[in-house]
């Protein structure tokens, strides 16, 4: 029934909170098995967008269409089974454990007031097995680092059994080795079939890691389409309002960016 | 291995928890001007039970069933729900520096209270508005807090509490200063800072019924309320309709409040406490918290007010001896176990 077409779409969207517009005209979808990246500078919209995609505020014009279907139309608990949002990690205010936090991914399967099964807990350790960090289950999330944290909350999101991932930010505020390590997983949800978007603030993890780019810029779509096409020198000087340069390997293909 | 420690350590946290409370009640019945032992306590306890009599003599009894059981089953209860109410606040707020009354639970049955002893009502009248007092108080904040919208819904709910609260405050203020300063201010005074000296038996079913109510809300969303210690945003992302369960767990947690401030006034520490050292022994998951909390909670007011009512040859103010005792006690978790909650 869906064939090809997006799993989560937002058709001519405008977005923003009460009083103040922060973006329009966006329309903007991801398949299964595709990775969207979205680049932007600060303040150009890129996380008011994903939380308008993900339902967490209401569109303020156009719609966002979920399976096919208007997403308000479904209620809270269908859309967290349908979509798992990994936000940027924090440290929480109570130590609850890591296999707790993974946990509470299951929610939306479980009754009002259920408690977490024996097979809420299995998939849970599972999803952190996925994730190689198994051995984190019985820690506190808040001693753990950032880049661990950032794993737990992957493991949690897929613990949602969902279709589709959104994550905001998911390399922010991590070291260049726990940023490999991220990007390797978006590499491998995809592999599983999952929709995947993300959205980054260095163009060279788009350029290597999704299947598309779209370019957010004073709350309008700027660009969208494959990486490689669409990420030069030009398009991102525009976008960020500053220059660029590009390395080139010796391969025609290896290439990155960086701020001139 | 990692997990039986943590089984092993949940086992020990609630051990201790219920060792607290039986080392309290033991203590309870044995001080005082009538001791009774624990073998006494026993075995009317088991003549109840069987029928058969006990052959204790009717003093005994009478001091048993009629004076210091009553006054050990509400401090029990005041304390249990205290400490269950101020687990839930402080997961509701993401804070651990939350206690019952941010919502202004506290200085509403204050209010409602200093009227009843201001107009002369008996007991069961100051009782009722106390306890009145504190639901409208809540209610009342919570409607302000939900009609202010586009931010923080929860910084919004959290600062109409505190001035409502310290406009309640202004209300038992005004009632004080316009108080008889002979029979009613000291009355005023004694109800504010919290005491169990008047309980009988009859004060205990007004007490049982709300805080089991609102206890057993509060267990049945325990994994649910694990997740509103979440940043709402994420909470919702997760699947939960986040407005109504925060109005349940306020609903349920000002019940057993307003319930608690309305049999022993005003106590306060015992909710920002006893929920730490719950947490402490057993973790943040509500599903052991709650349980852990109520019975120390339970068994820490149980000892308190044998300390009141023994410690000198007045009764001690409640609220007095719980700020002595928490103040030093909270910085010493401060200092120690900072681990548990940052």
């Amino acid at each position: 029934m869906m064939g090809i077409g997006p799993i989560l779409a937002g058709e001519n969207l405008s977005f923003g909170y009460p009083g103040r517009r922060v973006g329009q005209g966006v329309s903007l979808g991801v398949k299964a098995g595709e990775v969207l990246a979205l680049l932007g500078p600060n303040g150009g919209g890129k996380t008011t967008l994903l939380k308008t995609l993900i339902g967490l505020l209401a569109p303020q014009a156009g719609r966002v269409v979920l399976e096919g279907k208007p997403l308000a139309d479904f209620p809270v608990t269908e859309r967290a089974r349908r979509i798992g949002y990994v936000p940027q990690a924090h440290a929480g205010a109570f130590a609850f454990s890591v296999r707790d936090v993974v946990l509470m991914g299951r929610t939306a399967h479980q009754g009002l007031f259920a408690s977490p099964s024996e097979a809420d807990r299995a998939l849970a350790l599972a999803k952190l097995g996925e994730l190689g960090i198994a051995h984190l289950a019985e820690q506190p999330y808040t001693m753990i680092s950032g880049g661990e944290r950032q794993l737990v909350l992957i493991a949690r999101a897929l613990a949602q059994e969902p279709r589709v991932i959104v994550l905001d930010e998911p390399t922010a505020s991590l070291d260049f080795g726990n940023q490999g390590k991220v990007l390797r997983q978006i590499a491998e949800l995809k592999s599983r079939g999952l929709a995947v978007l993300f959205t980054t603030h260095d163009p060279n993890h788009a350029l290597r890691h999704a299947d598309r780019v779209a370019l957010l810029g004073r709350g309008a779509l700027l660009a969208e389409g494959p990486p490689a096409e669409m990420l030069t020198v030009e398009s991102l000087a525009a976008l960020y309002g500053a220059a660029i340069h590009a390395l080139h390997g010796s391969n025609a293909s290896d290439m990155a960016f960086l701020p001139a | 291995m990692v997990a039986r420690r943590a089984q092993a350590g949940l086992a020990s946290g609630l051990g201790l928890a219920v060792l607290i409370l039986a080392l309290g009640i033991v203590l309870a019945f044995s001080v005082g001007r009538f001791p009774v032992g624990t073998g006494d306590l026993l075995t009317a306890l088991w003549s109840r039970l069987s029928g058969h009599p006990s052959g204790l003599p009717a003093a005994t009894e009478a001091i048993i069933f009629n004076i210091r059981g009553p006054r050990v089953l509400a401090a029990i209860l005041c304390g249990a729900a205290l400490a269950v109410a101020g687990a839930a606040f402080q997961g509701l707020f993401r804070n651990p520096l939350v206690s019952p009354d941010i919502l202004g639970a506290s200085s509403g049955a204050a209010l409602g209270a200093v009227i009843g002893i201001f107009f002369s009502l008996g007991i069961f009248g100051i009782q009722a508005l106390a306890f009145a007092g504190g639901l409208l108080a809540v209610a009342l904040v919570y409607m302000i807090g939900s009609a202010i919208r586009g931010s923080d819904t929860v910084l919004v709910l959290v600062l109409t509490g505190v001035v409502i609260g310290a406009l309640l405050g202004a209300g038992v203020g005004l009632m004080k200063y316009l108080a008889d300063p002979y029979n009613q201010l000291p009355a005023m005074t004694f109800w504010l800072l919290g005491s169990l000296s008047g309980t009988d038996k009859h004060d205990l079913l007004p007490l049982f019924g709300p805080v089991l109510a609102g206890t057993l809300v509060l267990f049945a969303l325990r994994w649910r309320m694990n997740v509103m210690s979440l940043p709402e945003e994420e909470a919702r992302a997760l699947g939960l309709s986040t407005g109504l369960i925060r109005l349940a767990i306020v609903a349920a947690a000002t019940l057993v409040t307003a319930a608690s401030v309305a049999a022993a006034g005003v106590i306060g520490w015992v909710g920002l406490i006893v929920p730490h050292l719950a947490r402490f022994l057993v973790g943040p998951d509500f599903g052991r918290l709650i349980p852990t909390a109520a019975i120390m909670g339970g068994g820490y007011l149980l000892l308190i007010d044998t300390l009141a009512r023994s410690a000198a040859s007045v009764e001690i103010p409640l609220g007095i001896l719980t700020a002595v005792i928490g103040t030093p006690f909270f910085i010493l978790l401060l200092v120690r176990a900072r681990r548990s909650w940052s």
